[in-house]
């Protein structure tokens, strides 16, 4: 392509100044981006007020596209379910049949651990959740992965509630605007949840990966317990999450752990849920050594 | 004012008597379109991992290397600002990587006058390539501690897919100076 003509400034005084300031600001937009850089480094919140006025100002565009979204993969599970109707009619159908007997029998159990806990007379205390909202968008090409709530402080939304969906555990919430909130999903680097496996109650922690999978990384070391498609549930431990509720299904193992599919993709999460913190920091009892009673 | 011209054959941009490109149209499009690419990506997917590519700078570059001189050389500096306030990265890091690609481009475009596509492709690609490395080591210094390939099939996607876009602002650039109806 020809080079462009009007790049010479020519005699006009005008044009050079303007030529002349392009270049400073331009050079003075990379220190001050450099210099904002190095702000965040140090506090990573210091602009949380912004980005939240922002994800407000930008929410109603953002909700109407969630809305869109959620019709569209809708549609294509209709026209996916069509392909393969038959066989997984029969398919589901035999399922069904199973889960309805399993289903019996969870009553059952669930009847009988109320009956124990009313006689330990232990309070059953299921959390009521502050809100129910929509995810309304995530980063979409940066490492760091977080995603966009649609509901905020109005809604009595703060820092470090959990977020799940009907699935499992989708995140906890790390900034707080007025009418939206970004969540920090489990699948961040820097998003660390302590897990037990559901079958036995081995303890380990999941860190999430960047791409969609947690890593599993036992606490006691030693010979690795897991096998592909254990469940692994929130333990509780550290009083952010509530315990038991699901996190990741372990899809291939590790020397010292595994690497854990998250359950609840956030992708296919339309409706969340934010749960209050399970115990607020300042309410967590210190552990007291004791001496076990024979 | 200028004279109305006679419209030929051929002529992609025909002036009629009360037709005449709009500069607000003219002048927005660019600027907004940079914008809508660095936001609503975010509102389109709910990614699980990185592999959507940084469509804001893309538009950019497709921009910058079509129309050079369109956008100021300090473009970077706000829209870069904008894209940081949506993308998950920490903020400072579109500015500083948006308004140094900027820079490197002029350049370039001093070096090298005269270009193919195939050229601009490769400046895309080189720039694409560093943006997304040095996001990654930014997003890794406040925080996270993501590993590199992680960021590989983005990084495909981003040089592979940017002929599309220029595509996609060769027609946004028509559309730019498309004649509007001119009242009185």
């Amino acid at each position: 392509m020809a080079p462009p003509t009007n790049r010479r400034p020519g005699f006009s005084r005008r044009a050079q100044y303007s030529l002349f300031t392009g270049y400073i600001v331009a050079i003075v937009g990379a220190g001050l981006g450099a210099v904002l850089l190095i702000v965040t480094a140090l506090s990573p919140h210091a602009f949380a007020s912004v980005r939240g006025a922002a994800s407000d100002a930008t929410s109603p565009a953002a909700a109407a596209t969630a809305q869109a979204r959620g019709a569209g993969q809708g549609l294509f599970a209709i026209v996916a379910g069509y392909i393969a109707a038959g066989s997984q009619n029969a398919q589901l159908r035999h399922e069904a049949e199973i889960a309805r007997v399993r289903l019996a029998e969870a009553a059952a159990v669930s009847d009988e651990n109320r009956r124990l806990k009313a006689t330990l007379a232990l309070m059953d205390e299921e959390p009521r959740p502050v809100a129910a909202a929509r995810l309304i968008g995530s980063t979409a090409n940066s490492s760091r992965r977080f995603a966009t709530l649609s509901v905020g402080s109005d809604r009595g939304v703060a820092v470090g509630m959990p977020v799940r969906a009907p699935l499992g555990l989708i995140g906890r919430v790390l900034e707080v605007g007025h009418r939206t909130a970004r969540v920090l999903l489990i699948t961040d680097t820097e998003s660390v949840v302590p897990v037990r496996r559901a079958a036995d109650g081995v303890a380990a922690f999941a860190q999430g990966r960047a791409d969609g999978s947690v890593q599993i990384r036992l606490i006691s070391l030693g010979v690795n317990p897991l096998k592909r498609g254990d469940v692994m549930v929130t333990s509780g431990s550290g009083g952010l999450y509530r315990p038991d509720i699901a996190v990741a299904v372990v899809a291939s193992l590790t020397r010292d752990g595994a690497v854990a599919r998250v359950l609840s993709d956030p992708a296919a999460s339309d409706l969340v849920v934010v749960d209050p913190m399970w115990q607020p920091p300042s309410d967590v009892p210190v552990p007291v050594p004791t001496k076990a009673k024979r | 004012m200028k004279a109305p011209r006679i419209a030929r054959s051929g002529d992609r941009y025909p002036q009629q008597i009360d037709r005449a490109p709009s500069t607000l149209l003219a002048g927005a499009v660019p600027w907004l379109s940079v914008m809508l690419a660095s936001a609503a990506p975010g509102w389109a997917f709910i990614a699980s991992a990185p592999i959507v590519p940084p469509l804001g700078l893309m538009v950019l570059l497709g921009w910058r290397l079509l129309r050079p001189g369109l956008l100021p050389l300090w473009a970077g500096l706000p829209l870069g600002l904008f894209d940081d306030l949506y993308s998950g990265q920490p903020l400072g890091s579109a500015i500083l990587l948006w308004s140094l690609a900027m820079i490197v481009l002029e350049i370039v475009e001093t070096r090298f006058p005269w270009r193919n596509f195939l050229q601009d492709w490769m400046a895309a690609a080189g720039l694409l390539s560093a943006a997304i490395f040095f996001g990654t080591v930014f997003a890794n210094l406040t925080g996270g501690s993501t590993r590199l390939s992680v960021m590989n099939p983005q990084l495909l996607i981003a040089v592979l897919g940017y002929p599309v876009i220029g595509r996609l602002v060769a027609v946004l650039d028509r559309f730019r100076l498309l004649n509007v109806r001119v009242l009185g």
